[in-house]
């Protein structure tokens, strides 16, 4: 039997958050307990966060993965390997993938092109040498030997690569106008603040593959020509900040950041800045007047942060995403990422998928892929047996997709046509059981919450629209109140200085052009058809399927349950708060929500 | 500033941690969150005579500083207990019953959001979103995020955190 070479685990947050790291001291334990010489190494994420936590077998170059690994597993599975056949058919059940084997996972994989995240779940992020193996560093070599900063900057504007953190601006446009500011000091900005809920592809790229994004800049700084820049990391993610740190302390002690690049005249330096839980902040404009130390609150533009960003001086900023392509363009020529796409759309696209989907994860997409293909055939459809209802793209600045438009191309254009937005990559998938008018007034409550109060009509008209939305929930909704809705939200989008206001009606404008029905079941029937809004709906108990068990009276928090052991329960509408636990509880089934 | 409430922990530590970070910054630019955030992390919030060094040595106008300081929600002006629970409000955690699990620990601690139970052992926070989307709904207590989470799975996480706490 051959040796096994490498043993990975996933250890970005999602895989400790599931349990990685028990799995980890336990290989650990198990090898050193049977003395094999096996390079044990912790990963990032491949994206396959539903099954996390995910351990990777090296044997004969090449590759099983298993899934769902328990501590107690992983002596089966290295005995496995090391040739015990009944282990064989203990373990085979958690493979989710393999070189050598096909498995029904496949297809979360198959119509996957990994750019941003060709690393990601393969190199241990804190070890730079596994980066520099993978041609880490090689694009920055390119650029400072070959190069010029025009020739760099011709590179990304004929890639097509636009704008990833939400608004598409093509990059190389950006990045040629910072250039041709006249200025000797200029910064470079790179936006981690991930402010949208939902969203985790920064967190997972900056965790897995922090080197790329560190790349991606040094090659932004030569082409505008920038001594420093910043990354802005947002405040829940102490990993990424953690790795991040420790890339850029490698990659100075190896000469790649720092004075004198590479023995040239061309220096630059990274610092890391925390941020420090305000969603605003993503916002370029404030992101710099948060890293300055002000209240982060935007400004108008012009002037752009090409001609005065930090300090006065130019400035460009990108999103995460966005810097971890450059290595790659640069690299392989522009064909290569611009060979994917559609239209004005080019390259991949990174989405978290999330919500009531079978497989809740990270992927990596061509551009002009249907949305149908994302959420069904690589995202593995809907959990249950439930039935597809919108896919919320965007955020708090995007909208929802209803099935009559699944089919939509994953493209700039076609999802603003929609009435949606890209976004930044958080895609989260409902249900029949989520309610659109709940979903609206979620976002509102988001979006007024974190707005920062300087525009009139974003401060009060958030506000107002809240107060609408959630008097509808409580059925308390009056005629007209739909098109209050939609003439504020005109007013807002309009009357605001920052994206986040001008986009915040959003959520609300599409629930109501695509399930304005839903709207009028609140307002006119008092009914929430998903049967989601508390005062709408009440619980009660199916006599033919309850068993008597007593668990739904236990779970009950205000003792709104009743009945003798082994005897039909009931549920006392007065008291019942509505909280579902007594559902949540019941394995029978009995508890009925109308 | 309003005033801070008297506590222990607090007097027993001098100024000196502050000071001695206001220091390491001193000359450069673009540090003030940071000052702040390493002060947090010593003092477990920003006690009012911090500010008032950190608004001095930075020549900063207090009211400024304090508006600094009440925009970003990371920035506490009062104690916390020992253990924070945030609960993910974020919209994959919110579709699948975040709701829920705030409802639970409420229950359970006898705390509403942003309050601390009486024993200083738990603070209970909202945010929103985690990044840890795929495993919702979760919660994070101290810096480790608990996944796929039922009403009753985020009791027992508490109460073992609560057991172990005892146990020393
Ligand atoms: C309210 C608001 C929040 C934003 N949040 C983010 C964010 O979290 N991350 C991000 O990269 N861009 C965010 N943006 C977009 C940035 O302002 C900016 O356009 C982006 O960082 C530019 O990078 P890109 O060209 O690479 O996309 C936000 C914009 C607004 C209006
Ligand atoms: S929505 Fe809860 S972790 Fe993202």
């Amino acid at each position: 039997m051959s040796k096994i070479e490498e043993i990975r685990v996933g250890l970005n947050s999602c895989g400790i958050a599931a349990g990685g790291n028990e799995v980890y001291n336990a290989l650990k334990e198990e090898t050193k307990k049977r003395k094999l010489s096996i390079r044990l190494k912790s990963v990032g994420c491949i994206g396959m966060c539903y099954s996390e936590p995910l351990v990777d077998v090296i044997q004969d170059g090449k590759a099983v993965t298993y899934g769902m690994v328990k501590p107690k597993l992983v002596a089966d599975i290295i005995e496995a390997h090391l040739g015990k056949r009944e282990k064989k058919e203990t373990v085979e059940k958690f493979i989710v993938k393999g070189d050598d084997i096909r498995t029904k996972e496949d297809s979360f994989f198959d119509k996957q092109v990994k750019i941003v995240l060709r690393n990601c779940g393969i190199i241990d992020p804190d070890d730079i040498d596994e980066y520099i193996s993978r041609d880490g560093y090689k694009a920055i070599e390119k650029v400072i030997g070959e190069l010029t900063q025009e020739k760099v900057i011709e590179m990304i504007q004929e890639s097509g690569l636009r704008g990833r953190g939400g608004a598409g601006f093509p990059t190389g446009i950006k990045w040629d106008l910072a250039r041709a500011s006249k200025d000797g000091k200029k910064f470079i900005v790179c936006n981690g603040d991930e402010g949208d809920p939902g969203a985790f592809m920064d967190r997972s790229t900056l965790e897995g593959d922090p080197h790329s994004v560190i790349e991606g800049m040094l090659i932004g700084a030569f082409a505008i020509g920038a001594c420093e820049g910043y990354i802005y990391v947002r405040a829940e993610y102490p990993l990424a900040v953690k790795r991040l740190r420790n890339a850029i302390k490698k990659s100075k002690k190896y000469g790649f950041l720092g004075k004198n690049i590479l023995g040239t005249k061309f220096s630059f330096d990274i610092n890391i800045i925390e941020g420090a839980g305000a969603f605003v902040c993503g916002e370029e404009t404030a992101l710099m007047a948060s890293i300055e130390g002000k209240r982060g609150m935007p400004r108008t533009r012009p002037p752009y942060p090409a001609v005065s960003g930090l300090w006065g001086y130019p400035t460009n900023i990108n999103n995460v995403e966005t810097w971890a392509n450059i290595p790659f363009i640069i690299l392989h020529g522009p064909s290569s990422f611009n060979q994917y796409g559609k239209d004005r759309s080019k390259g991949t696209k990174v989405f978290s998928l999330a919500g009531k989907i079978v497989r809740g994860g990270l992927v990596e997409v061509p551009m002009g892929i249907t949305l149908r293909e994302v959420i069904f055939d690589v995202g593995g459809g809907i959990l249950g047996d439930k039935k597809f209802k919108a896919a919320q793209l965007g955020g708090p600045s995007g909208g929802c997709i209803p099935e009559s438009l699944i089919d939509t191309p994953v493209d700039y254009e076609s999802i603003t046509k929609t009435g949606a937005i890209m976004g930044s990559g958080g895609m989260v998938v409902m249900d029949e059981e989520t309610c659109m008018v709940d979903v609206a007034r979620f976002f509102l409550s988001f979006t007024q919450d974190e707005s920062c109060g300087k525009c009139t009509f974003c401060r009060v008209g958030s506000k107002r629209m809240l107060e609408i939305l959630t008097r509808i929930t409580e059925g308390k909704g009056k005629e007209g109140d739909i098109e209050t809705l939609e003439k504020l939200s005109q007013e807002i989008k309009s009357g605001s200085l920052c994206g986040l206001g001008q986009t915040a009606p959003n959520p609300v404008l599409t629930t109501i052009r695509y399930f304005r029905d839903e709207y009028e079941e609140h307002i006119k029937n008092k009914k929430c058809p998903a049967h989601k809004c508390r005062s709408l709906i009440t619980y009660s108990i199916d006599s033919d399927k309850c068993t008597g068990c007593g668990r739904c009276k236990i779970v009950c928090p205000v003792g709104a349950v009743t009945g003798e052991p082994k005897k039909m329960h009931t549920i006392d509408s007065e008291k019942c708060s509505r909280c579902g636990f007594c559902r949540d509880a019941c394995n029978f089934d009995a508890i009925k929500v109308e | 500033m309003p005033e801070i409430g008297f506590c222990n922990k607090f007097m027993e530590m001098s100024l000196f941690k502050a000071r001695e970070i206001i220091k390491k910054y001193q000359g450069k630019e673009g540090v003030l969150i940071t000052i702040l955030q390493e002060i947090q992390d010593v003092y477990g919030f920003l006690p009012k005579d911090t500010l008032e060094i950190v608004a001095q040595e930075r020549s900063i106008p207090p009211a400024t500083l304090f508006g600094i300081v009440t925009f970003y929600s990371q920035f506490k002006l009062s104690p916390c207990g020992e253990h924070i629970i945030k609960v993910c409000h974020g919209t994959a955690c919110h579709v699948t019953g975040a709701e829920r699990i705030t409802e639970a620990i409420v229950g359970m601690l006898n705390i509403k959001e942003g309050e601390t139970t009486s024993d200083s052992k738990f603070t209970l926070e909202k945010v929103a979103c985690l990044g840890c989307c795929s495993l919702a709904p979760c919660i994070m207590i101290d810096d480790k995020v608990y996944g796929k989470l039922t009403a009753d799975k985020a009791k027992r996480v508490i109460k073992r955190i609560a057991h172990d706490a005892e146990k020393g």
